[in-house]
């Protein structure tokens, strides 16, 4: 994979970021994450459940000797859970990274962008690196840049729904829009998304549901791993210009004369 | 002869449901009064984290709302 790329103290050469959620075992998301490559997952922060005792721990199976664990605030629809979550998960995982996401909308989970900005504001000031999901709004993109925060992660589409990349154009412009790193978060469905938001320039993908819920999720990790290698590698390549009409491949010239 | 304060039991919201423990009770102690004791946990006391190098110092009181948090899969 070329180049590497930093959010905070932490450098990655995997440009793909996976879920640790939704899978059928603890032992079916490890064999996924090591399919896929990925340097680093997502955690979610929740009550512990007084009356399993005993019960497997996700931390066993992805340990953070071996993952960068990037803890997240879902499930947050104010400003001051999302707060309270980022530096509960700070203190549990001992880092300073946060997938910060304040939701607006229980049916499609799209984010409060006002609330978003509020929250990424008192993070960055409380010295978290913040990656914020957001819509794939640039001036929204922008702001957050201007705030501070480590990254930009534009939804692709909504949580969980597999649609790909349902606004290519705006994603175009926010990596016009900012320096930090954009991240393709939310909406990945299958390898051809995943290399869609690699050649139009992102710095890395981030999906969970995408491998999780495949039938086979060990088969699509690999193959998004491929995916995103490949669409990062298609964009540093250079596209060739898009033509209406065909170019001949073959010589025009030294064709044979017959009848 | 009365007992002192101290000892008498505190009520507490953990998790979101009522406890009664008989105190003083400590962040360390409610932690092993669950078995909770070699998880890797977080806390919160009335939405305040509590650094986990003060687990054996901070108090919990009556009336007060502790959160006891661990790392779930999420995307």
């Amino acid at each position: 994979m070329s180049g590497t790329y930093r959010l905070g103290e932490h450098e990655f050469s995997s440009r793909l970021i996976v879920g640790s959620g939704k899978y059928s075992s603890f032992e079916e998301n490890r064999r996924a994450l090591d399919a896929s490559g990925t340097e680093m997952t997502t955690v979610a922060v929740r009550r512990v459940d007084l009356s399993q005792k005993g019960a497997g721990s996700l931390l066993e199976h992805v340990p953070p000797e071996r993952f960068v664990l990037l803890p997240n605030t879902a499930g947050c629809f104010t400003v001051k859970e999302a707060v309270t979550t980022a530096q509960l998960a700070r203190e549990l995982l001992d880092t300073k990274l946060i997938k910060l996401e304040v939701i607006g909308d229980e049916r499609t989970l799209f984010p409060d962008c006002a609330a978003t900005l509020e929250a990424a504001r008192i993070l960055v000031d409380d010295g978290f690196t913040v990656l914020p999901y957001i819509g794939d709004d640039p001036v929204a993109c922008q702001r957050l840049e201007e705030i501070g925060c480590a990254a930009v992660m534009p939804l692709a589409a909504p949580i969980g729904s597999g649609l790909g990349i349902r606004n290519p154009t705006n994603i175009r412009i926010i990596l016009e829009s900012v320096s930090v790193p954009v991240i393709v978060d939310a909406g990945v469905g299958t390898a051809s998304d995943a290399a869609v938001a690699m050649e139009l320039g992102c710095t890395a993908v981030l999906m969970s549901t995408g491998i999780a819920a495949a039938k086979d999720p060990v088969k699509m990790a690999t193959a998004m791993r491929l995916a995103v290698e490949a669409g990062r590698l298609a964009y540093e390549a250079g596209r060739m210009p898009r033509r209406l009409y065909a170019q001949a491949s073959s010589p025009e010239e030294g064709l044979i004369d017959v009848g | 002869m009365a007992l002192p304060y101290r000892r008498s039991a505190v009520e507490f919201q953990l998790n979101g449901e009522s406890r009664q423990v008989g105190g003083p009770l400590t962040v360390v102690s409610l932690l092993e009064r669950f078995d909770l004791g070699r998880r890797r946990v977080a806390v919160a006391i009335n939405d305040e984290v509590v650094p986990r190098s003060r687990f054996a110092e901070v108090e919990i009181h009556e009336g007060d709302h502790v959160e006891v948090i661990h790392a779930v899969g999420g995307g």
